[in-house]
C-alpha cells in the first residue's frame, strides 16, 4: 500500500502523471489553481496504490512525494 | 509510513521551476541532483553555465557556478578545472549553445580531453528565444524561421552530437538518452552518473546528449511532445552509448 502527495503550489498542469501511472489512479480534479487550470489529484478509493513512483519520476516540477 | 521518493538534497530550499508545463528540463536537473547526492561532490562542484532555457540550473541547484558567454561554457569550465584541477567541473546547456553557437569549444575540448563532464539537451529548437530553427532541428519541422520546414538544399542536414564527440580521441564517454518513459529516466540517470564518474577516475572528457522535449515552441501537448521524441527524433538520434573508456583500456 501505497500514499501520494501532490504539492499543488509547484504543479504546473501539464498532466504527465495521469497519463504515467499505470493504474490510472491520478485522475484531473475539478478543482482550479490560481491560473484556471485543473488541477490533478490521487484517487484510490481502494488502496491501489504500491508506491511504484513512476508518476514522481515523470513530474517535470518534482510535485509528488512517494510514501511506502 | 516511510517516504520512498523526495527532492533532492543538492536543490536549493524552496526552489520553484520556471520552465514551462511539461519541460524536460526539470527532470534532467533533477537527475544531476540525485547524482551529485550519491556521489557526494556537491561540496567541490564549479559549474560553468551557458546562455538558454539550461542557464537556470543555477537557480534551483544549490553549488557554485560560474557564467560563461553565450557558448563558451566549455572554454570557460577549461580555465577554471587548469586552475582548480581539485574541484569537480560540469556544463549543462541546451543544443544551440553546446552544438551551434559553441561548436568550436565543445569540440576541440573534447579533442583536448579535458577532464570536465558535459550534459546538453536537444530539443531541436532554440527554446528561450521563441522557437528558431537550431543545429538539430529536424529535416521538415517547422519553426519560426523555417516556416515551410527544414530542407537540404537551404538548411543541411541536423548535427549528430553525441557520434561527433565519441569520435574525438580525449572523450571518454559519449551516450544519447532520452526522458519519455520512466526506463529511458533510469537510463539517462546510469548516463550522467557515468560521465561524471569518468572525470573523478581522471579518464577525461565525459559527455551525455538528452533527448528533450519543447512543448511551447512544438504546440503540442506534454505527451504529445514525449510521442514525437519517441516516433520522430529517436529514428534520426538513435540512443545508446557511443564511447566508453574504462580504467586499463
Amino acid at each position: 500500500m501505497g500514499k501520494i502527495n501532490i504539492d499543488q503550489s509547484r504543479c504546473k498542469s501539464c498532466y504527465i502523471c495521469t497519463e504515467t501511472c499505470p493504474k490510472g489512479l491520478i485522475k484531473k480534479s475539478q478543482k482550479t489553481n490560481r491560473l484556471g487550470d485543473y488541477m490533478v489529484e490521487l484517487d484510490d478509493k481502494n488502496n491501489e496504490c504500491i508506491a511504484c513512483a513512476m508518476c514522481a519520476k515523470r513530474c517535470p516540477e518534482i510535485a509528488i512525494e512517494v510514501y511506502k | 509510513m516511510q517516504q520512498v521518493f523526495s527532492i533532492p538534497k543538492s536543490m536549493k530550499k524552496d526552489f520553484k521551476y520556471t520552465f514551462c508545463p511539461g519541460c524536460d528540463h526539470g527532470i534532467a536537473i533533477r537527475l544531476v541532483a540525485e547524482v551529485i547526492d550519491e556521489l557526494g561532490i556537491r561540496e567541490d562542484i564549479i559549474s560553468s553555465t551557458s546562455v538558454g532555457c539550461s542557464v537556470f540550473l543555477y537557480d534551483f541547484l544549490d553549488i557554485d557556478c560560474v557564467e560563461a558567454p553565450h557558448g563558451r561554457a566549455l572554454a570557460s569550465a577549461t580555465g577554471v578545472k587548469r586552475a582548480r584541477p581539485d574541484k569537480f567541473v560540469f556544463t549543462y546547456s541546451g543544443d544551440g549553445d553546446f552544438a551551434s553557437i559553441g561548436l568550436a569549444e565543445s569540440m576541440h575540448t573534447a579533442l583536448r580531453g579535458e577532464n570536465i563532464s558535459s550534459i546538453c539537451i536537444n530539443n531541436t529548437t532554440y527554446g528561450m528565444t521563441g522557437g528558431q530553427l537550431g543545429p538539430t532541428t529536424l529535416l521538415g519541422q517547422k519553426t519560426t524561421t523555417s516556416p515551410t520546414g527544414r530542407n537540404v538544399d537551404y538548411y543541411g542536414y541536423p548535427i549528430k552530437i553525441a557520434e561527433h564527440i565519441a569520435l574525438c580521441e580525449g572523450t571518454a564517454y559519449s551516450a544519447r538518452v532520452a526522458l519519455d518513459t520512466v526506463p529511458h529516466i533510469n537510463q539517462a540517470k546510469q548516463a550522467i552518473k557515468k560521465a561524471f564518474q569518468v572525470q573523478l577516475e581522471g579518464l577525461g572528457f565525459g559527455f551525455v546528449e538528452i533527448l528533450s522535449s519543447c512543448p511551447t515552441n512544438w504546440h503540442m501537448t506534454p505527451e504529445e511532445a514525449h510521442k514525437r521524441v519517441r516516433e520522430e527524433m529517436m529514428p534520426v538520434f538513435p540512443l545508446g552509448v557511443f564511447k566508453e573508456v574504462n580504467n586499463g583500456n
